[in-house]
């Protein structure tokens, strides 16, 4: 039996250590709200959304309250709206008037954010991607809780720079719409390359076409938690360390499988995944640059970030494979940069730039996240650092993204305040050298070759 | 059988076991096992209970219990045992 130690730790977890369910993410197919008429679209979505999502919100408590556990965020993802509405809008006001609707009935379900406002444009365009991709701005700056995401490169298919271009300019307009909130549109867009079918983590989430009707993605937390096991074995050598994360990971996510199931079980929703993540909040004691310098760094981003990244975001998924029955998802630590305290301080510290975090994106889930740069950067600037990211992401066979968010009326040393969960940041330098020639060549970069590996 | 994990942590003081049992009994709460210790001057309790006789869901005797906490002046927790396991079993 379960003795009175083992229920204390889990509890100091869960008190002490920030340990918590960071988001239950309903997966809703909307292929089947399919219409050529506009209105019957959004009539179709809202109904399909609303029944499905009407108990995830109460569900999520309960749960909540049975375990003692927190599960912070409850979500809905859904299918590409690119695919969902290209046979009805004719018009970026058309596509807005989706994202209307998604924003309507995440409010009456009371999801915090709602994901797959998207299109999947790996290798090509079709004129419905192109204009849900002009609508971005519209939409997001007309809506509060919709998430929107453009899937840019895959492996298999190399990287469509087309769309990586129009996107640098539509970054640079969402932050223009938004910019009386200081460009907040921007930290609810994410461009990818290898995007997953079954992220429950926002920005990202979309309900991928593979995925059945409805599924219930489970995403686990809990950088604070791996940083007080390791403050027990300083000095120890990398297999001590190496060990005690793996069992830390291996308890945070068999919470997560519990939670999955028990939704799975009380929504009748099949279980998908549980997302192995290291997911910080701006909390203090929810951070895993604090677990970066736990393991030996004065600041993130000093020489051997990228190893002990790498080793951490690797334990984490050894510890955590073991303890959830399907794995899926991110799965990963996040570096996002607004949503760390300790990656604040990394940057304010001047330990950490722009292309740190590139080269740490090389060994962890997701990639630039939620960096604030200067409002005047060029759109083709902003292309050219998603080319790059998406190139590691291409060659890596791994998820790769790019939140950036050029704040409007603002510059280097200024500091940008997105609240809540988004938490604030120092808005960080960009190379200046120009790369126009590069971006504005057209067409795509071709699949890199899957043999000769070096 | 549907076993419960309570735990009640805080400042010792008279009659603490005595009133969670109380609450319980009064709530056809079987109690299976009870261990208690004291760390650095904080009385902590654990108690298994089957709560498969309770008319009551566990949310309403969450709430009820932490009340009744406040009241005495300690924190009570009410867990589904699942969570411990899950986390301390392979």
């Amino acid at each position: 039996m379960i003795n009175i130690y083992e229920v204390a730790e889990t509890n100091k977890m869960i008190e002490k250590e920030n340990l918590d369910v960071r988001t239950i993410t309903l997966g809703i197919s909307l292929l089947d709200c399919i219409d050529s008429d506009i209105n019957k679209v959004n009539e179709k979505i809202y109904h399909k959304i609303y029944e499905a999502a009407k108990d995830l919100v109460k569900t999520g408590e309960e749960i909540s309250k049975e375990f003692g556990i927190p599960i912070v965020n409850k979500r809905i993802s859904v299918t590409p709206i690119a695919l969902v509405g290209g046979a009805a809008c004719k018009t970026v006001e058309d596509f807005a008037s989706i994202a209307k609707t998604l924003d309507k009935v995440a409010h009456e379900v009371g999801v915090n954010f709602i994901g797959g406002y998207s299109a999947l444009v790996s290798k090509g365009m079709t004129p419905a991607d192109e204009l849900l991709i002009r609508s971005i701005p519209l939409a997001l700056s007309g809506t509060e809780r919709v998430c929107s995401s453009v899937n840019l490169g895959s492996t298999k298919t190399g990287i469509n720079m087309d769309a990586v271009k129009l996107m640098g300019e539509i970054i640079k307009e969402t932050a223009e719409y938004t910019k009386e909130q200081d460009s907040l549109g921007c930290a609810k867009l994410v461009v990818f390359c290898n995007a997953p079918d079954d992220n429950p983590f926002m920005a990202g989430a979309f309900h991928g076409v593979t995925e059945a009707d409805k599924i219930i993605n489970v995403g686990v937390s809990g950088p604070g938690v791996v940083k007080t096991a390791l403050e027990k074995v300083r000095g120890e050598n990398f297999e001590v360390l190496c060990e005690t994360i793996k069992k830390t990971a291996f308890k945070v996510t068999r919470v997560g499988q519990l939670v999955a199931q028990e939704a799975s079980k009380m929504l009748n929703v099949p279980f998908g995944i549980v997302d192995l993540s290291l997911a910080p909040t701006p909390a203090i004691g929810d951070s895993v640059a604090d677990i970066l310098c736990e393991i030996g760094l004065e600041y993130a981003g000093a020489p051997g970030t990228t190893a002990a990244l790498a080793l951490l975001n690797d334990q984490v998924k050894k510890g955590g494979v073991m303890a959830s029955s399907y794995v899926g998802g991110l799965s990963g630590a996040f570096i996002p940069v607004s949503e760390d305290q300790g990656m604040i301080d990394a940057v304010l510290a001047g330990a950490l730039t722009l292309e740190k975090l590139e080269a740490m994106t090389c060994v962890c889930s997701v990639g630039l996240d939620m960096i604030a740069i200067p409002g005047d950067t060029k759109a083709t600037t902003i292309s050219g650092i998603i080319a790059d990211e998406m190139a590691i992401g291409m060659v890596n066979q791994k998820t790769t993204a790019v939140r950036l968010i050029p704040v409007v009326g603002k510059g280097v040393g200024e500091t940008v305040e997105f609240g809540g969960l988004l938490g604030y940041a120092p808005i960080m330098p960009v190379n200046q050298f120009s790369c126009d020639a590069f971006v504005n060549r057209g067409g795509r970069i071709p699949a890199p070759i899957h043999s000769f590996k070096n | 059988m549907k076993k419960t994990i309570i735990t009640v942590v805080g400042k010792d003081t008279v009659g603490i076991i005595a009133r969670v049992c109380t609450y319980l009994a009064e709530n056809k709460v079987n109690i299976l096992d009870i261990s208690q210790t004291i760390v650095q001057d904080y009385f902590t309790m654990m108690m298994v209970v089957d709560v498969s006789g309770m008319d009551k869901q566990h949310g309403d005797m969450a709430d009820e219990l932490e009340a009744l906490g406040k009241e005495i002046g300690v924190v009570i927790k009410c867990q589904k045992e699942e969570i411990f396991d899950q986390m301390h079993r392979i």
